[in-house]
């Protein structure tokens, strides 16, 4: 047996807590954070926008957002030598979401939550061995309400 | 390729469209009792299961008029669901003038509906359930419930559910998943579910992080599942696997502040591996699905998925006499059904398993004609007894129809047109929106339209009105939002139910064009243009995001109805269509 979803997730916040003093020191990407569409980001972040779908990258995010404000998103890679994965929402005014360094070693399974006005595709980006390869999925954000 | 030709090349066996024909042929103008012969299910396979599902709550034998506009868009135009009226019964080779005709099609609604009297009622259902139980193989049958049981009646939204459960207890569900069912309070659900007798399955309902960071209870902590996500019976020597999936997007068309703690989705990757490891540990003849998707999902979760032999289905409403196979990503097959609403139909699925796996079936969706079946007098008794208290109530008339009212339909039915003319005449309003919920019974004319009629449209958990003022642009928003959750070619994007209803205003609709551009040229009811940034005072209900301020919405059509004292609709504010022509989910439609 696993360990529990709810001791993983206080770990996680645990960890989370952690990893959030030293951001600062560490270098920002902060052009491709601010940068205003997918391509500007992905050129900031990795010098080119060269990058080709593999379904070694598995994107996992609801077909239609429960909340645009909170959408959970899940990127995993069975890709060998992972150095990042980033999460590009193609329609949010800042299009890179999120980027995870990973170290050596490390396993390239990454979730966030991320925040989006509108219906968009949603980009998962993973760098492995220098070449970058990609994931996209839509992700509906809509009014809600008379279903039934 | 024709569909007899695909039929018979998958090798398997699917006579329900031809029974029912042949059955069909027999029956104009039969007797009563030659009519009952289409209960006579001849006996086949060695289990059996039993499923209907989307009875919102109505206990007692009513009127249902399934809909004149049922469009399919992209790959789903001219297939089932997508087929009404002559174009269905043309498809499952069902005479006109039939019993079978007038239980799957708007036709010649009053006529019939007055030859052949109600439809459902538990007490009849009962009999039915008791009836093919018994002639089951080993006299055993399970009976599948897809969701939408708990709710759409006065006596159900009063009990909060609990008049249903014990219903369903006394029907002997043995097995059920859910959609409105989540309309109450997250522990009013776990009480309901609690008091159930049979096992509550959802392969796709999880706690959010949140609730499992604060201790909220699930099935299970690891996989972080709210309810099991299946169950495993053995029936006639064989093992059957029922998984359960509750309407993916219970949050987002509902009140997600009734149940904060799940969170749900349609979790295609997630049910493969519950699939694949399902068949791996537990070696079943037969996987099934008893599922809440809605017809257009089930179609393409069976596609992209594989290893489901059976998607019994529901929450469309649509009673489709003729079971969908759709051809697997994995190579194999699965039979896709949907079986109706309001207690109308009950399915029947004979398979004949062996060797580990699933040989052959029939399958039957058998229209329950109340004056066709001796209603179970336990079942009778209990009825009587839970309504009892609230029986002044429920028969108030408040007014006589003079038209036939029913809601079901992609656009505005006339019972949701009487409820738009109330909300504006009660309210004021220039407008009147109102959603488009696909449940809700019919009146026929010189009927009373009594406060139990009123309440099978609108009694919801959030049935609160507002008024407030909107700009064209807003409105235009709303409609496209909304069009757009029922035409987007890609069903798994379909959230909705179908589309707002309307009053005091018109457009034109372009289902086939994008998000954004379906709705143009909007007007008042005057042919006023509706402008962009001009404001408009409009009235509604069912707000999902949070409370609205006014009364419930059946008091303020109450008050309309008492004052109208007859109610004759001869309009409807339904949209002008553009890129239809020849749809076969469209007939009778005004041009």
């Amino acid at each position: 047996m696993g360990v529990s979803r709810r001791l993983f997730l206080r770990g996680a916040a645990a960890a989370a807590a952690l990893m959030a003093l030293p951001r600062a020191l560490l270098a920002w990407p902060e052009k491709a954070f601010k940068a205003g569409s997918s391509d500007d980001a992905m050129q900031a972040l990795f010098g080119t926008t060269d990058a080709s779908a593999s379904s070694a990258v598995v994107l996992s995010a609801p077909d239609i957002a429960e909340n645009g404000r909170v959408v959970p998103v899940s990127v995993s890679s069975t890709l060998d030598g992972v150095e990042s994965i980033s999460i590009i929402v193609e329609q949010n005014p800042s299009p890179l979401a999120a980027s995870f360094d990973l170290g050596p070693g490390a396993v390239a399974d990454v979730s966030t939550r991320l925040k989006m006005g509108k219906t968009s595709n949603v980009i998962a980006v993973v760098k492995a061995d220098g070449k970058l390869y990609t994931a996209t999925k839509e992700v509906k954000v809509t009014i809600g309400g008379c279903g039934g | 390729m024709e569909r007899r030709d695909f039929l018979r090349l998958l090798g398997i066996g699917v006579l329900a469209g031809g029974a029912a024909g042949c059955a069909a042929r027999g029956t104009r103008g039969a007797t009563a009792s030659s009519l009952k012969a289409m209960y006579d299910v001849a006996p086949f396979g060695n289990v059996r299961l039993l499923h209907f599902t989307d009875c919102h709550a109505q206990l007692l034998p009513v009127y249902f008029r399934e809909p004149n506009v049922n469009l399919g868009i992209g790959a789903a135009r001219g297939r089932p669901p997508h087929l009404v009226g002559e174009a269905l019964l043309r498809y499952a080779d069902i005479a006109p003038g039939t019993p079978q005709a007038h239980a799957y099609t708007y036709l010649d609604f009053e006529a019939e509906a007055r030859r052949l009297g109600r439809v459902g009622g538990f007490a009849h259902l009962a009999t039915l359930v008791k009836k093919l139980r018994a002639e089951a193989p080993g006299g055993k049958a399970l009976l599948l419930d897809g969701g939408d049981t708990w709710q759409g009646s006065g006596t159900a939204l009063w009990t909060r559910g609990g008049d249903m459960v014990d219903a369903c207890n006394l029907l002997g569900v043995d097995i059920m998943t859910g959609h409105w069912e989540f309309t109450y309070l997250e522990d009013e659900v776990r009480a309901n579910i609690d008091a159930f007798d049979g096992e509550f399955v959802a392969q796709n309902i999880k706690l959010t992080d949140d609730a499992a960071f604060f201790d909220v209870p699930a099935f299970d902590e690891i996989s972080g599942h709210a309810f099991p996500p299946y169950t495993l019976r053995e029936m006639g020597g064989q093992r059957i696997a029922v998984i359960g999936q509750a309407f993916p997007y219970t949050p987002i068309a509902n009140p997600s502040r009734f149940i904060p703690n799940w969170t749900f989705g349609i979790r295609a990757q997630e049910l493969q591996a519950l699939v694949d490891d399902i068949r791996a540990r537990e070696n079943p003849a037969a996987v099934i699905l008893l599922s809440h998707n809605g017809m257009d999902v089930d179609l393409k979760l069976a596609s992209v998925t594989s290893g489901l032999d059976v998607i019994l289905g529901g929450h469309t409403h649509d009673g489709v006499p003729v079971p969908s196979i759709v051809a697997n990503a994995g190579g194999g097959r699965t039979v896709v059904t949907n079986a109706g609403s309001n207690g109308k139909f009950l399915a029947v699925l004979d398979l004949d398993l062996d060797g580990g796996r699933m040989k052959d079936f029939r399958y039957r969706l058998l229209p329950v004609f109340s004056d066709l079946l001796t209603a179970d007098a336990e079942m009778a008794d209990y009825i009587t007894g839970v309504r009892a208290p609230y029986k002044e109530q429920l028969r108030e008339t408040l007014a006589v129809a003079e038209s036939v009212l029913y809601r079901r339909g992609n656009f505005n039915g006339t019972f949701d047109q009487v409820i738009c003319d109330g909300l504006m005449a009660v309210e004021d309003a220039q407008i009147a929106l109102s959603p488009g919920f696909r449940w809700g019974t019919s009146i026929l004319p010189g009927d009373p339209i009594t406060m139990e009629r009123l309440l099978d449209q609108t009694c919801i958990t959030y049935p609160e009105t507002y008024v407030r003022e909107m700009t064209g642009e807003e409105l235009k928003l709303i409609l496209e939002d909304v069009a757009d959750n029922l035409f987007n070619p890609d069903p798994f994007y379909q959230q909705g139910g179908d589309m707002v209803r309307l009053g005091g205003m018109n457009y034109v609709c372009d289902p086939l064009a994008e998000i954004g551009q379906r709705i143009s040229n909007m007007t008042l009811d005057s042919g006023e243009l509706i402008e962009a940034g001009k404001r408009y005072k409009v009235a509604g209900w069912a707000t999902v995001g949070s409370q609205s301020p006014g009364r419930p919405v059946w008091d303020v059509v109450a008050e309309y109805l008492r004052a109208e004292k007859t109610i004759s609709v001869d309009r409807l504010n339904t949209p002008v269509l553009k890129n239809v022509a020849n749809n076969p989910g469209i007939s009778a439609y005004p041009s």
